[in-house]
């Protein structure tokens, strides 16, 4: 529980100090982009790992709407930068997600069974919990092109609502 | 009016005498995960249909399983409603979506 609470803190600095630190300079439209796309893309491939390793219905259920939900919503991304021209580019907070989440996946590859399917459930809990606030006090805030800000803020309101389903998923586990 | 006219809406009433409850269409609209409106009154034989104006796929699944409809991104989905009652339900694949259907004899 300690291990999770640090590990969600660190993100958030991360994320919501990480790409500001350099010059306190906001992250930029290409940088956000790339940021959202690959907070999606690790939470898909958080689920593959789950859809591969449980044998929970309910586990299985929300990590197959993780891969339908992310996968719908990087596709809007992606229409939206080529529409744009905007090409994402890559950055510290998008290297320090893809680290954290690459350990994530190693820890949980040791588990199994029940243990397997709280710790995951657990991260995606804390996970959600992150990337929503990275969305709301960072990303939404500092997006300055209109249709980036409100596909963003879809988004938001999706994982709000995988947040929710993850603590409940959770609460039926315990 | 002709004979033959008069004959004509005749036939026009009779038909109409035939089907009287006549079925409504009842159209719910998803939007932005949220069902609008949230709450829809309907009757038996009725067609409740959900547009679905987001990328995402929703359900229009009822608590008591009486129904489940998948409504694929930018699509349409319907039940014909075959029993009286109040029905909630919800997206399977968003359960913080919520709403509700009454359906009278």
């Amino acid at each position: 529980m300690f291990a999770k609470a640090i590990t969600a803190l660190a993100a958030l600095c991360l994320l919501s100090g990480g790409a500001l630190a350099q010059g306190g300079a906001k992250p930029t439209d290409p940088q956000i982009a790339h940021i959202a796309y690959t907070a999606d893309q690790l939470d898909i491939e958080a689920a593959k790992q789950a859809l591969e390793k449980s044998k929970n219905k309910d586990v299985r259920a929300f990590a197959e709407d993780m891969v339908r939900d992310h996968t719908a919503v990087n596709k809007q991304a992606l229409d939206l930068v080529k529409k744009l021209k905007v090409t994402p580019e890559n950055n510290d907070t998008s290297k320090a997600l893809t680290k954290q989440a690459a350990d994530k996946r190693a820890e949980l590859a040791k588990l199994s069974g029940a243990a397997f399917d709280k710790a995951y459930i657990t991260n995606e809990v804390a996970y959600h919990k992150t990337v929503n606030s990275a969305l709301e006090n960072t990303l939404i805030p500092s997006a300055s092109n209109g249709e980036l800000k409100n596909l963003l803020q879809t988004g938001l309101k999706i994982f709000q609502g995988h947040e929710q389903h993850a603590e409940h998923v959770a609460s039926e586990l315990k | 009016m002709t004979p033959g006219r008069a004959g004509l809406v005749a036939v026009a009433l009779l038909g109409l005498w035939f089907v009287p409850a006549h079925a409504e269409t009842i159209h719910v609209t998803i939007e932005n995960l949220e069902f609008t409106p949230t709450e829809v009154t309907a009757k038996v034989g009725d067609v409740v249909v959900w547009d679905n104006k987001d990328f995402l796929a929703h359900t229009a699944t009822a608590t008591n399983n009486d129904w489940n409809v998948v409504i694929s991104p930018k699509q349409a989905g319907k039940v014909e409603l075959k029993k009286a009652g109040t029905f909630d339900y919800f997206c399977r694949f968003h359960p913080n979506m919520k709403a509700r259907l009454v359906v009278t004899q």
